[in-house]
């Protein structure tokens, strides 16, 4: 515990919309320690992205606003923080990549500029330096020719390269916590394995904890150590990855670990899908009680009543059900 | 040149169908170079059967797809739809033909008009094949299709923005069905959808292929679900088709070298499995100027010389198995 790099406590982000409040992260615990990877897992608009936005404060207030909650970096609450300090955590300490690298890369300047400018940021150097090291950084994520490549344009990159190219950028500042929202979703299968590799690659060499934000259980699987699942705007499980996959606890957890069809099981298309029966609940209103109840097969009663707690079933494993 | 038989009556036989795209560049848009999108794909279809196509982004499973319903005509090649050459037909027997093939499309956000109320997307069919002579039919007939998908009959009167990604998906399968027919081609149907939703559709596509006989060609890139749901599968690699086997033995036993990659490629929803991932080296070649030989070569594992210079043919390894590899099968 004493390694803890981020703590999130009760974290309530809002939405202030025409219709009303949208809760789409409301009271989420997440921790995250030195040299982990942490899977947060959900369909859309569970909160996972909103929930790794908080934790940068990338998101728009208003619209959006923390109603409550604490987000403790290495012990630090930054929610009051002003521009300036969290220029400072997002410039050297907190790095993030998104699912779609040519949104996220500016088309009019070369990748070794956008690369160079976040080294100058961080360290005092001349021009050619810091384009230097981008060259360098840019050869550390694979890149073939990068002497060369650091004054192609984004557009001259393909997806898998332009999110090595993202990978680069995050990565020139060594941060101590890399965010990846979505990082393979937008790749084909080949790629999305080459990026996951460098990935684990990246987080061996600079020893840096990562947060994955996926809805791909075989990545979470594949990549993570402890997996946080969420559903609705709330943590419904967190758990070592072999507990949360070998026994899984929650209703929703365990549909969807069964409704993936596993092309390393021979059941083939005899075996129908086990699915989850409806639609995620909208977070305008949503309803009293367990948000998942409406759609849980062993629902009961009580499930409308109350909203569960997490509650510790085996050491480091908490699950938010009544059963 | 050899190409796939199985023993069941064919559907569908394609026939070393291509397509090329123009590439226009300079300032007077002249045609600068060609894009093979497909080049030179043969497989066949049974009745009743799911013919899964797969590959990565730009292999030409899409235009292959479309090319069948002549959505694009292709550039070349044939493709037999029971006893008849689409790539030739025109006017009635193409329009004909449009009802025995339909296509379920990826993006159940952009493929219905958000000005119509789902009543009247459904219904369009159904005006324009006369398969409905009065408004009342018109409407039982719609009534009828939003079940049978699992929607609500009142569903008809609201417009698409008012259903989630799944619902839609629903609605884009009965306006397909409305004209009852017998090939549907299904591209990337369930990629957009959560999984707790996709696995919904897949268990829908299942159930009214069982019910109405129906026979899929179904396109997609996540190979977990097109084994699911395929009897056979097809892996195209660069507008090519380099494998074609019955689903559990291409799964089983990959024979090329690109099949065996992607598969290992998958990642498995179980920590406790742990697999020999085969990692292939760079980005998928450029198809507008693709390796010679074969278009796998440069990236293959096992590549020799002579793979650079001969293409390799279709060829059938073992009963119902076909591979393009000179030295695998």
């Amino acid at each position: 515990m004493q390694d803890t790099l981020l703590d999130i406590r009760g974290l309530k982000t809002w939405f202030k919309t025409e219709d009303g409040m949208v809760r789409a992260v409301d009271g989420v615990d997440l921790r995250i320690d030195r040299g982990e990877t942490v899977g947060v897992v959900g369909e859309s608009g569970c909160g996972k992205t909103v929930t790794a936005r908080s934790v940068l404060k990338l998101i728009d207030m208003p619209p959006g606003r923390f109603e409550a909650g604490q987000i403790l970096w290495q012990g630090r609450d930054i929610i009051p923080l002003d521009q300036d300090e969290m220029n400072q955590i997002r410039a050297r300490e907190i790095a993030i990549i998104f699912q779609e690298p040519m949104t996220s890369l500016n088309p009019v300047y070369t990748v070794g500029d956008q690369i160079a400018e976040v080294i100058a940021l961080h360290q005092k150097l001349s021009p050619r330096q810091a384009m230097a090291g981008a060259a360098e950084m840019l050869r550390l994520v694979n890149i073939p020719n990068p002497q060369k490549r650091v004054h192609d344009y984004p557009h001259q990159f393909s997806g898998g390269m332009r999110q090595r190219v993202m990978i680069a950028m995050a990565l020139s500042c060594q941060p101590k916590l890399l965010i990846a929202d979505e990082p393979t979703t937008a790749l084909d299968v080949t790629i999305q394995a080459q990026i996951l590799e460098l990935m684990q690659e990246m987080k061996d060499k600079f020893g840096m904890s990562i947060m994955l934000i996926t809805h791909a259980m075989g990545v979470v699987a594949e990549t993570c150590q402890r997996v946080t699942v969420m559903y609705a705007g709330k943590v419904v499980e967190e758990a070592p990855v072999e507990a949360l996959f070998g026994d899984p606890r929650h209703p929703y957890t365990q549909g969807l670990i069964r409704s993936i069809p596993r092309i390393d099981r021979a059941v083939s298309r005899q075996a129908r899908l086990e699915s989850i029966q409806g639609t995620v609940p909208s977070l305008l209103n949503p309803p009293a009680g367990c948000r998942f109840a409406a759609r849980c097969k062993h629902a009961m009663d009580i499930c409308t009543q109350g909203i569960p707690p997490l509650k510790e079933v085996a050491p480091g494993h908490r699950v938010a059900c009544v059963l | 040149m050899n190409a796939p038989v199985t023993p069941t009556e064919d559907l569908l036989r394609v026939r070393d169908l291509r397509k090329r795209f123009a590439v226009k560049g300079g300032i007077f848009s002249r045609i600068v170079d060609q894009v093979h999108a497909v080049d030179g794909v043969s497989f066949e279809i049974g009745k009743g059967e799911t013919l899964g196509l797969v590959g990565e982004s730009g292999c030409g499973k899409s235009t292959t797809g479309r090319c069948i319903l002549r959505l694009i005509e292709p550039s070349s090649g044939e493709v037999w739809f029971q006893g008849n050459d689409v790539t030739r037909m025109d006017g009635d027997a193409l329009r004909s033909l449009r009802r025995d093939m339909q296509i379920i499309f990826q993006d159940p956000y952009a493929s219905l008009n958000p000005r119509l109320k789902v009543g009247a997307i459904i219904g369009e069919a159904l005006t324009i094949h006369k398969l409905a002579p009065t408004q009342k039919a018109m409407e039982d007939r719609v009534v009828q299709l939003l079940e049978t998908v699992g929607l609500q009959p009142d569903h008809m009167h609201r417009f698409p923005h008012e259903f989630s990604g799944g619902q839609r998906q629903r609605i884009g399968i009965a306006r397909a069905l409305a004209v009852e027919p017998k090939l549907i081609v299904c591209d990337e149907p369930v990629s957009a959808l959560d999984v707790s939703i996709q696995a919904q559709v897949i268990n829908l596509l299942e159930d009214l292929q069982e019910e109405f006989g129906l026979t899929y060609l179904f396109i997609a890139h996540d190979l977990s679900v097109v084994e699911h749901i395929s009897t056979r599968v097809a892996v195209m690699y660069l507008g090519r088709v380099v494998e074609i086997a019955p689903s559990r033995e291409l799964y089983d036993n990959p024979l090329h070298p690109y099949t065996e990659a992607l598969l290992s490629a998958v990642p498995i929803p179980d920590p406790t499995v742990k697999r020999k991932r085969i990692m292939l080296q760079g980005d998928v070649p450029n198809p507008i100027r693709p390796p010679s030989g074969c278009h796998f070569h440069t990236r293959c594992p096992i590549a020799k010389p002579d793979c650079a210079q001969r293409v390799p043919e279709l060829r059938e390894s073992k009963p119902g198995h076909w591979v393009s590899c000179h030295y695998r099968g």
